[in-house]
């Protein structure tokens, strides 16, 4: 009798909560739309390449040899090179700002080159974004390579190294810093989606005062803590398949692993989220402060302690520690192995623990911290 | 019901309570770490059967009161029994055992009337059964079997409350706890709701516990429990406490309908006087012990004054401590003079005004004009569009059609202008908070540009006439209720304007301080301002010299508030209220078509 009464309550709370879901458009715009927008924002925006750099070139050498590593630069996507006759008129536009790097091949090389003695190419880069000047860096050396290796099949070139590098890249064969972020931000989203979703849609409860009704009904914490878990749990993996969805088809991320080690491990995070934001809820009761703690208390250090944007490795010990809190850190990790690599069980069964863990962790303090009565 | 069978029931009741509360002490405390006694040693019954009605101002504890019955909050030390099970204890069990609708009424408004009840007969664990039948009687007799399919958030205010109250009841509960449930209703919808209670009552023998502000409702209990700072005051049935006030209510009559105001002011200036209000065109008194010789109005000759039947509202303030003080601390020493007459120019003037929100008009064609040293009326239930009005015709909202003229501006043109000599009150105060009274006054003064000796000067005239003196230092935040609606309307008159607009001034503050504002009010228009002021209440609509009654953006009539009663005259009810002239009004029964057999032309409504 008592079981039949808990699944009549349960089914009153549910059927409420999607009746809802499905005409307030605010909850779908929420779990649906806002990671699409977010995705779409990031994933264009946000790109750790470097294309079309303003560079000058300053060639006082005329010669074959420095015409041909010129015209490299200039056809490379990475640059774009303003030509100059003169150191001065190149530091000029450095200052200005109008380049972030000169190019400069001294009068005597290509006659170098050809001797033998290997020719010198100066590079000037604008080093305030450090980031950036080694990626210019990388850059330059990539494209003088490949024209030595290439001078060097001719035989036209002598090779003073001994020993050549041969070099693979895994995983990211194409070395695009899209296949790395995309799955990395579907992390941050959903982070912030799960939290917003539960913190928000309990505080709109209390703002329009039908928190109260609900607490004077027999309903029991279970009801209250599963009324709200199932709903969201269900739109936010909806939200979640979306952004995958997205970021196959319409950003070309390679996905390699499978859909069912995806779901398990993604289910087990979106967990975490939720009851993240029910634990907020049970202390907020104002919508506008449920978002803008989620966004402080969610979403931030889902940002810095994940380990996509800042390495976690060079981070002073005291950082690594407290990011291992951080549910976001071990989904970024289960994603980049699953998007690039595959299923690695090695990666994913650890993490996936730790997710696991944490799921029950959020949501076991969320059902301690509900209450039936309206003070603390 | 003979007296004999009221006798024998009210016998078998006294021996069944279905809420006991005993030595209640409930203690909150405060963000500044101070404790507040919420309630203290409180002791109530309440039997089935029987309505227990719980009155008391603002802040005397009755939400709280309500809510530790419904096992909401919890007692700081005391018992509190419902239905034989301990409200700490056994939660659950109570909560499966009462009804209970709170002040928002605690409905989903996405959900449509029949999903609301679903969903809270699946919590109550109503069998599906039972259902149907259930469900026909509840929406007959809240009349809402019409409207099932009807989202709740799209019901009118008393449609939800009536809802609300279906909702409460639907596992037919031993103990129906009402925390004010008829706030910001119209009086139709009030009415229809205490029929319901009383068929339940009846029918079901259940039991009801009722907080209310509405003196008039409380009278309708067949207990009532006065809450007066936490602490009960006095109980027992209505009646008793009106028979003990016979031979010190009277009503006195004026000479001529412009004077009542000025009645109403030298009334309230008598000492030994505990109450005095304006109801149906006459001023009535309530002395503070019965026929006291003292009293230079009680002289017969003078005026016409005849002794009347003492209401529960009566009762009330003459049983709350130190209510007289009020009248006579605010009128020390102002002079009083009669209304000026002849001063028929109109300040504010609107035509056909109109407004439209997407594909919702809240106000349609409205046609009105107030004269100088007026106190003019906006009435009706939430909802009706008295807000919008009022922004419209302070310049915050533009009209979308329709011309509005104050202080001989026209609004669309010269809004700063008309903007200077107007003042304005909204309804949450507007107050800063976090500076003292003295600032706030600054700024205000200084925002309606007033130099630094006029502004001394405004501001010594608002601590004496608000007696804010001794506030002068204290932070708005901290000030009570009373003396930050004080503070408000000091700050709306600072730049001493012509015309003073108040949006439901006296929403949410209590019964005394809604009688301070109104002799406060009365004075400031005897000095020539006119006042136009907008509220809920319909008995405040008898101090004002003509209002208009809205509905659903509409005009339902306007006029005098004698005319207005006169419209609901009939043989049954030959001295009706305000709130049966409303009822009138909006069943359509009468119209101002139909009690004048025209159309109230200009001329009319400026009489």
């Amino acid at each position: 009798m008592s079981t039949a009464l808990f699944f009549m309550r349960l089914r009153g709370i549910l059927r409420k909560e999607f009746l809802q879901i499905l005409r307030d458009p605010s909850s779908i715009a929420l779990a649906l739309v806002m990671p699409m927008v977010l995705l779409f924002i990031f994933g264009y925006g946000v790109t750790l390449d470097a294309e079309y750099i303003p560079v000058a070139v300053v060639a006082e050498d005329n010669g074959n040899g420095s015409s041909q590593l010129l015209q490299r630069f200039e056809l490379s996507q990475n640059f774009v090179v303003t030509r100059v006759a003169t150191m001065a008129e190149a530091e000029q536009l450095l200052n200005v700002r109008r380049v972030d790097g000169i190019i400069h091949l001294r009068e005597n090389f290509s006659a170098k080159v050809a001797g033998g003695a290997g020719g010198q190419v100066q590079v000037i880069v604008n080093g305030v974004d450090a980031n950036r000047a080694r990626l210019i860096q990388g850059y330059v050396r990539t494209v003088a390579g490949k024209w030595f290796d290439v001078r060097t099949g001719e035989g036209l070139a002598m090779v003073g190294v001994p020993v050549s590098i041969a070099q693979r890249v895994w995983f990211n064969e194409e070395v695009e810093s899209r296949n790395f972020m995309v799955p990395g931000l579907i992390t941050l989203i959903m982070t912030l989606i799960g939290i917003l979703l539960t913190a928000l849609v309990v505080a709109r409860e209390w703002e329009r005062g039908t928190m109260e009704a609900m607490l004077v009904t027999p309903l029991r914490r279970i009801d209250i803590l599963l009324g709200k878990i199932i709903p969201y749990y269900l739109l936010g993996m909806v939200g979640m398949g979306l952004s995958v969805a997205v970021a196959v088809l319409i950003f070309g991320v390679p996905f390699r692993g499978s859909f069912g080690a995806l779901f398990v491990l993604s289910s087990l995070f979106m967990l975490a989220s939720l009851g993240f934001g029910l634990l907020l809820s049970a202390a907020i009761r104002i919508q506008f402060v449920a978002a803008q703690i989620s966004i402080v208390a969610g979403f931030l250090p889902a940002f810095f302690l994940s380990g996509l944007i800042f390495d976690l490795e060079s981070t002073p010990a005291v950082i690594r520690i407290v990011s291992h809190i951080v549910p976001a850190r071990y989904f970024v990790s289960i994603s980049h192995t699953l998007f690039m690599a595959g299923d690695v069980w090695e990666v994913l069964l650890p993490d996936g623990l730790m997710l696991g863990f944490m799921a029950i962790f959020f949501i076991t303090l969320a059902y301690r911290k509900i209450t039936k009565r309206l003070e603390g | 019901m003979m007296d004999g069978d009221l006798l024998a029931a009210s016998e078998k009741v006294q021996c069944d309570p279905v809420l006991e509360i005993c030595g209640l002490h409930k203690e909150f405390v405060a963000k500044n770490k101070k404790i507040v006694h919420a309630l203290q040693d409180v002791r109530v019954k309440a039997m089935r059967g029987r309505v227990t009605g719980l009155v008391g101002a603002d802040g005397a504890g009755k939400t709280t009161m309500i809510r530790i019955a419904a096992g909401l909050l919890v007692p700081t030390s005391g018992s509190v029994t419902v239905l034989g099970l301990d409200s700490v204890t056994q939660t659950l069990k109570v909560q499966s055992a009462v009804g209970y609708m709170p002040q928002k009424f605690g409905l989903y408004q996405d959900l449509s009337v029949s999903e609301n009840m679903d969903l809270y007969a699946d919590l109550q664990g109503v069998p599906r059964a039972e259902r149907p039948k259930r469900y026909d009687r509840l929406l007959q007799m809240t009349s809402l079997a019409a409207y099932t399919r009807r989202k709740a958030g799209a019901l009118s205010g008393g449609m939800k409350q009536k809802l609300g109250l279906a909702c409460a009841l639907i596992k037919s509960p031993g103990i129906l706890l009402l925390d004010e449930p008829t706030v910001g209703v119209d009086p139709v919808s009030r009415r229809e709701l205490w029929k319901i209670v009383y068929e339940l009552v009846e029918k079901d023998n259940i039991g009801v516990f009722v907080s209310t502000s509405y003196l008039d409702e409380a009278a309708r209990c067949d207990h009532v429990v006065v809450l007066h700072q936490g602490q009960v005051l006095l109980e027992g049935a209505p009646r008793e406490f009106m028979t003990k006030m016979r031979g010190r209510v009277f009503e006195v009559a004026a000479v001529s309908a412009k004077s009542v105001r000025r009645l109403y002011a030298e009334l309230a200036a008598e000492s030994g006087v505990v109450d005095v209000t304006i109801r149906s065109g006459k001023v009535r008194v309530v002395t503070e012990k019965e026929k006291q010789p003292g009293i230079g109005f009680l002289v017969p000759e003078k005026r016409a004054i005849k002794p009347v039947e003492p209401s529960f509202e009566d009762a009330f303030m003459a049983m709350i401590p130190g209510s007289g003080h009020h009248f006579r601390q605010e009128l020390g020493g102002r002079n009083l003079a009669d209304v000026p007459d002849g001063q028929d120019d109109a300040v504010v003037t609107t035509q056909n005004l109109q407004k439209v929100f997407g594909g919702f008009t809240a106000v349609k064609d409205l046609s009105f004009t107030v004269n100088r040293g007026e106190i003019f009326g906006l009435l009706g239930p939430n909802g009706a569009g008295k807000s919008t009005t009022f922004r419209m015709l302070c310049g915050l909202l533009p009209a979308s059609g329709g011309k509005i003229s104050v202080a001989g501006y026209d609004l669309h043109r010269s809004r700063a202008r008309a903007r200077a000599r107007l003042g304005y009150m909204a309804q949450q105060f507007s107050l800063y908070g976090q500076l003292s009274v003295k600032e706030n006054l600054r700024f205000f003064g200084k925002a309606y540009g007033l130099n630094n000796s006029r502004l001394e000067h405004r501001i010594r005239w608002a601590y004496d006439e608000f007696g804010l003196k001794q506030w002068q230092d204290k932070m708005a935040a901290s000030l009570p209720g009373g003396y930050k609606q004080r503070l408000a309307m000091a700050a709306a008159l600072l730049h001493e304007p012509d015309i003073l607009f108040l949006d439901e001034p006296t929403s949410g503050v209590d019964p005394f301080a809604r009688r301070e504002f109104w002799l406060r009010i009365n004075g400031f228009a005897q000095q020539g301002v006119t006042v136009v002021v907008t509220t809920h209440f319909m008995e405040e609509a008898e101090y004002c010299d003509r209002m208009l009654i809205m509905s659903q953006g509409e005009t339902l009539a306007m006029g005098s508030p004698a005319k207005i009663r006169e419209l609901a005259c009939s043989p049954d009810n030959p001295e009706p209220t305000m709130d049966d002239a409303f009822i009138a009004l909006a069943d359509g029964a009468v119209n101002m078509d139909g009690g004048t057999g025209k159309k109230a032309s200009p001329e009319e409504q400026r009489s």
